[in-house]
């Protein structure tokens, strides 16, 4: 019982990951009809704002320490980051340590621009084209987004660690009345899980309750009985666009300290992700959420020793597995809705 | 000749001149001279100019003609590999059974994949093959390894058995051949006949021609298929199923013989790669291999006869040809500039260049399918065209009377 | 007999019924015209004899088979041709390639390997879309991109593209619909000739009663998802329950 309760908590932060990706690619296919082979471009860009922010934080200057020798007999050369110089060593090496988390409100705009960019500047021309140029072309700028990392940051992946109060693991199982060290638990991915749901909360809540959010999903229901009413749909689409390449963004954020972010973790889970969407129902929110969840929980079962020894390699494949089963016995998904993208 | 329409007839030859040709018209700068890098008649560049035309050629059959993209082609290059380098260690080094035995198994698995795939259109397609694709990718890297060789990939081993050809080992690893050795010398695919004039260097290669031979084989069934019947019930296939379910055709076994022939297109690239260097690995099956395979044949132009051809060729010369600038070329260029402008002219051009290819590529990936949803092919037709109604101005043509060119009819 | 005979069909989406027990008997080198205000089954009722739909419950059988669950394509090889709305034809290819493509599924069937053989040397199937284009007048647009034809071009390519097939059974879904009169008038002739020529029995949905009282043998019509009157023109005109269903809309 024990191992199944670990395994579902493994599953759970992967799934989270899933499950906020496929989010933003259902928003943009929902909204604007647009399959965006990009989407995981923008998670990894989002993965390396946190790099940035961590960076700037620490940028530093140089001052040389009389008192201190180096090996040449020298001064010795000691790095301050500004940011300890103007707040003191403790709020100083308090934000840096908590670089990833601060991270999120720098990201935030950020992403909200990159969305804006990527939807004004080239999305938008190909509302109109067949699906398999939208897939082409944003296949070619994920391409190019991975490579302009690449050049700035590097092949090699880049540590980026949580604050140190979330470092380290709790034993889960002791809480709920198991044996010690059965169920060891990560605080990050914990806390992961949790912005996720946050995060998806939040989206779900502002769709649900605010005008924007219903004009929005009125308009995913049927765009030209929206666009007859008077109310600028182009516009707010473009602002989701944004708002999904921010969910993208932050959920490559948080991730950061579970992965070490590099330039392809991007094309990495894309491929997961449009499996997710499929299998969750294209078009489909809380389908997109369920899937996700459903299927890094599945991948994390699929990994146990117990499971491989009766189907080795299982793991490897059990996401296109029940991919394809769901494709061909329920081509619209868990919870797609009829007539979405079938030809 | 060749039951072909004159144009066809036409494009046919040039095709195979050029590719015969193809140690001298790929050879143009003088060995020593500044220009000798961009030179790319070498065995080995040759060689991968018409293996992954044939790999595009076999693409552009499902894509160009039917409209289904498919993201897991490379999945059958791969299978294509893995058999070929099997024969080489089990039967022998000849090349002949490696890749007759790669296309088989490689239809076979097409066929597997294809019937369930095109059992959803559209996107639901693509992503099926996708996932396909990956499952095989997944499965060569883990269980099969056995098959497989796992990360290592799989190669000739002095313990083989090989048992038509196993006797002749002494001692080092045998090499791919026509004929054996025992028999003819020359026939090995790694033989190549040089040929000095002048500070020039020619290099005649035996893997190349029969490459290329077997790419104008290739080059020619695509030909006939296009111009058939059963070419013209895939191109109605991409723009009406509908109409077509209503004049009694049925797309499923129309489709699914277009997916596996060109899922033997691909391993017979994959056979022939094998056969030229004896080693086959996983990454060749990874979707971003397929990828490769897709955006050789859009930025050629899919649809089009010759277009997969120059895609392949047009990726494959510049990969080569990028990724040897450096930043000592570059200031070799720019030389001329004020030095703090070539710094930077140096700097900017170093993004695109050596390792920045991939960004270039995807740049101009992006412009195409912009800008030219024809591609290359569609480029040429446009600058042609400029050229013609420029004439036709001067005569005073009537302007208005422009009908509009059928993309999709195969140049 | 009737060469296609509909018995007790029914059709239901969710709460609404769309058909409910039609019976239509349509006989063999007719014109049946099946008449009836908007929403009343019309287009469902077409769709269940092509296999788009399959009816709930009761019968469709077209000389001698039930076509029930049959595919498409199976329907049409049996005979049955069907002319759409809006023109259903391949715009990405020639005026000739399209007649061809019937042609071709007449003489090979649902499918056939043909892959190697060139459409040029395959003289019987030319011969015989030359003849498809020169029956609608379309010969001279032959090389034209039929996606850049003219609307009217476009149903009439579509039409000769169902003629190809020699069906036993067109199903012509408002022909004239959007038409100009004088457009509408040539439609009108073209059907007439096409019936007088050709061993065929044309089953035709319209709107235009100018259309159906110069064409049609027989008219059914249909309200409110059932078959209220079957009988020759003159005696749908002026019948009480035919005015009973369009009142409201255009006076028969």
């Amino acid at each position: 019982m024990d191992i199944i309760l670990l395994q579902l908590l493994n599953g759970l932060d992967k799934g989270s990951a899933y499950a906020l990706i496929a989010l933003g690619l259902t928003l943009i296919f929902g909204t604007l009809g647009v399959v965006n082979f990009a989407h995981g471009a923008i998670f990894m860009i989002g993965a390396f704002t946190a790099v940035t922010f961590s960076k700037i934080l620490s940028f530093s200057f140089v001052t040389l320490d009389p008192t201190q020798k180096n090996f040449l007999g020298e001064p010795l050369e000691v790095k301050t980051a500004y940011i300890v110089h103007w707040f003191g060593e403790s709020t100083g090496n308090g934000l840096i340590d908590w670089a990833v988390p601060l991270a999120i409100l720098f990201s935030i705009p950020v992403m909200l621009f990159v969305g804006y960019a990527m939807e004004r500047g080239l999305i938008k021309h190909f509302y109109h084209r067949p699906h398999a140029d939208q897939i082409l072309v944003t296949f070619g700028l994920a391409i190019v987004l991975q490579e302009i990392i690449k050049y700035f940051f590097g092949a090699n992946p880049i540590q980026t660690p949580a604050p140190d109060m979330f470092r380290g693991s709790f034993d889960f199982g002791v809480l709920i009345g198991y044996a010690e060290n059965a169920i060891i638990y990560p605080y990050w991915r914990l806390v992961y899980f949790v912005f996720a749901g946050l995060v998806i909360g939040g989206v779900f809540a502002f769709l649900r309750y605010t005008t924007f959010g219903m004009v929005v999903r009125a308009g995913m229901a049927d765009r030209e009985t929206v666009g007859l009413l008077g109310i600028n749909i182009d516009k707010r689409f473009t602002i989701m666009f944004g708002i999904a390449a921010a969910v993208a963004g932050v959920a490559g954020v948080m991730y950061t300290p579970i992965n070490s972010p590099n330039y392809h973790m991007g094309m990495d889970f894309l491929v997961l992700s449009f499996v997710v969407v499929v299998v969750g129902g294209m078009g489909s929110l809380p389908g997109a959420v369920l899937a996700g969840f459903l299927l890094g929980i599945l991948e994390s079962f699929a990994s146990m020793n117990q499971v491989k020894v009766y189907f080795p390699g299982i793991d490897q494949i059990i996401i296109y597995l029940v991919a394809i089963i769901i494709l061909l016995a329920r081509p619209r998904g868990l919870m797609g809705r009829a007539g979405v993208m079938e030809e | 000749m060749f039951n072909l329409a004159k144009k066809d007839r036409t494009l046919l030859l040039i095709v195979a001149g050029m590719v015969l040709l193809a140690p001298f018209l790929l050879q143009p700068f003088a060995q020593g001279s500044g220009m000798a890098q961009f030179n790319a008649g070498y065995p080995d560049l040759m060689q991968r100019f018409v293996i992954f035309g044939i790999l595009a050629i076999g693409f552009n059959i499902l894509f160009g003609l039917t409209g289904y993209l498919s993201f897991g082609h490379a999945a059958f290059l791969g299978v294509g590999s893995y058999s070929a380098v099997w024969m080489f260690k089990l039967l022998s080094m000849n090349v002949i059974p490696a890749i007759l035995l790669a296309i088989v198994v490689s239809g076979l698995f097409a066929l597997l994949i294809g019937y369930i795939s095109l059992r959803r259109s559209g996107i639901y397609f693509s992503i099926l093959t996708l996932a396909f694709a990956q499952m095989s990718f997944n499965i060569a890297y883990s269980v099969l390894t056995p098959l497989t060789n796992g990360e290592t990939g799989l190669q000739l081993a002095l313990d083989d058995v090989r048992i038509l050809d196993g006797m002749n080992t002494n001692g080092t690893l045998p090499s791919t051949n026509l004929l054996p050795p025992s028999l003819v010398n020359g026939f090995e695919m790694r033989d190549t006949y040089h040929l000095e004039i002048g500070s020039w260097l020619f290099q005649f290669n035996t893997g190349y021609y029969l490459s290329a031979i077997i790419m104008l084989i290739s080059f020619y069934i695509a030909l006939r298929i296009f111009r058939s019947p059963f070419g013209l019930m895939l191109r109605a296939v991409k723009t009406n199923q509908t109409r077509l379910n209503y004049t009694g055709i049925n797309t499923r076994p129309y489709t699914l013989a277009a997916f596996v022939i060109s899922g033997m297109y691909a391993g017979l690239a994959g056979g022939l790669l094998a056969s030229m260097d004896p080693l086959a690995g996983a990454e060749r099956m990874q979707w971003t291999a397929s990828g490769e395979i897709v955006l050789m044949t859009i930025l050629g132009g899919a649809g089009t006869l010759i277009g997969p051809v120059i895609g392949a060729g047009f990726i494959k010369y510049f990969e080569n040809i990028f990724s040897k600038i450096n930043d000592t070329v570059l200031h070799g260029w720019f030389g001329w500039l004020p030095d703090g402008m070539e710094d930077a002219v140096v700097w900017f051009v170093h993004i695109f260049v050596g390792k920045g290819w991939h960004l270039t590529l995807g740049g101009l990936f992006m412009l195409v399918v912009i800008f030219l949803p024809g591609g290359l092919v569609e480029g040429g037709q446009r600058i042609m065209n400029l050229f013609k109604r420029k004439k036709s101005d001067g005569a005073g043509t009537d302007k208005q009377h422009h009908p509009k060119s059928t993309p999709h009819v195969a140049e | 007999m009737g060469i296609l005979e509909v018995k007790n069909v029914s059709k239901r989406f969710g709460g609404l019924q769309a058909l409910d027990d039609v019976n239509l008997d349509i006989q063999e080198n007719t014109i049946h015209a099946i008449i009836g205000p908007n929403g009343a089954g019309k287009s469902t009722l077409l769709n269940c004899f092509v296999g788009k739909l399959i009816p709930d419950t009761g019968s469709v059988i077209f000389d001698g088979h039930s076509l029930l669950g049959v595919k498409p394509h199976k329907i049409n090889q049996l005979g049955v041709s069907r002319v759409f709305q809006t023109p259903e034809i391949f715009t990405e290819l020639t005026v000739f390639e399209n007649v061809m493509i019937p042609c071709f599924a007449k003489r090979d069937g649902a499918f056939r390997m043909h892959a190697i053989e060139s459409v040029g040397s395959e003289t019987d199937i030319i011969e015989k879309a030359e003849l498809m284009l020169l029956d609608v007048n379309m010969q001279d647009k032959k090389d034209m991109h039929a996606g850049s034809l003219s609307r009217g071009d476009k149903r009439r390519l579509e039409m000769a593209m169902c003629l190809a097939q020699d069906p036993k059974l067109l199903l012509l879904d408002e022909p004239t619909a959007g038409m100009a009169r004088a457009d509408t008038n040539n439609t009108i002739d073209l059907l007439k000739q096409i019936k007088e020529q050709r061993n065929i029995t044309l089953a035709i949905i319209e709107h235009d009663m100018h259309v159906v009282f110069s064409l049609a043998e027989r008219i059914s019509v249909l309200a409110q998802g059932t078959v209220i009157v079957e009988d020759i023109p003159d005696n749908i005109k002026g019948h009480p329950k035919v005015r009973e269903a369009y009142l409201g809309e255009a006076q028969v």
